[in-house]
């Protein structure tokens, strides 16, 4: 929660920096982002690799655990390609990469920034840290009106760390194991599945 | 694809490094300030570019819509999958 407050100052900041202060056109022209991006799907990279849970679960044979992101793919993929007809300023494709993200903005916005352009960025950033939020803020009520799995599903990525306090709280700890594994395997997906969308 | 690379790469060296605990908290440190900066970047490459300024309360509309898209067609599917599979799993209990 704090850090998506503090990733909405950041990007308010560098707009505020853009509009007023106009940087040099030789810096932008150098593509500072493209070198940041690197460097940052590097090092989470190494969170991943580091994550002893993330290496445990692919060891663990229970193959029924894997409806649970299974389920939120197929669902992200039905609910925004239906949604997307409200968006006419997004194209279908575009629409389901930003889905794909499953809350995992970090790396969302900065992928489909270099793939499909700054505006598309900008959206997915903004898309992927709501979709934290209001699992944040609502899973209590969708554990109680839609089943013990809908928080873990609406969390999608942010369920394996952001969100899975929330979300043991609200289903109970019995659950942590599908959060987690949920939230692994769609954090490893989310980059193949953006890729190969807008590709 | 090339970016891909580099979250591979990452996760080789994470793996190898996995029980030097201090190095990753380094590494996540510097994941966070890294995000902040990139985001930071980001947010300039949009304040200069004057079409995305003039149409950010819509961005902000667009994203709302699919996300509420996302969740709502996850929650509705985890809805089935959790009576058809799960509810099972609890009798058995």
């Amino acid at each position: 929660m704090k850090s998506s407050l503090i990733i909405l100052g950041c990007l308010t900041a560098g707009i505020l920096v853009g509009v007023l202060a106009l940087p040099p056109k030789t810096f932008l022209d150098l593509d500072p982002t493209i070198y940041a991006l690197n460097v940052l799907l590097f090092l989470v990279g190494t969170e991943i690799g580091a994550n002893t849970r993330v290496w445990q679960m692919a060891r663990n044979q229970n193959v029924r655990i894997l409806l649970v992101p299974l389920s939120a793919i197929l669902g992200t993929f039905l609910g925004v390609a239906l949604f997307s007809v409200f968006v006419p300023g997004v194209g279908f494709r575009e629409s389901l990469a930003v889905g794909f993200g499953f809350g995992y903005y970090t790396l969302a916005s900065v992928l489909i920034a270099q793939i499909g352009g700054k505006t598309l960025g900008v959206v997915a950033l903004l898309s992927n840290i709501l979709r934290e939020l209001a699992t944040l803020l609502t899973a209590p009520l969708l554990a109680r009106y839609f089943g013990r799995l809908a928080p873990i599903v609406s969390g999608g990525a942010t369920s394996m760390d952001t969100t899975l306090p929330i979300i043991t709280k609200s289903v109970g700890t019995e659950y942590a194991v599908i959060s987690v594994v949920n939230g692994v395997v769609l954090t490893l997906l989310a980059p193949v599945l953006i890729t190969a969308i807008l590709r | 694809m090339q970016v891909l690379l580099f979250l591979v790469a990452g996760m080789f060296v994470g793996y190898l490094f996995r029980y030097k605990k201090s190095i990753l908290a380094t590494a996540s440190t510097a994941t966070t300030w890294s995000l902040y900066l990139l985001i930071f970047l980001l947010g300039i490459s949009v304040g200069t570019n004057d079409t995305v300024v003039r149409a950010l309360g819509r961005l902000g509309v667009q994203a709302l819509v699919l996300s509420a898209g996302g969740i709502a067609g996850s929650v509705l599917v985890s809805c089935f999958v959790s009576r058809a599979f799960f509810d099972v799993v609890r009798h058995e209990k």
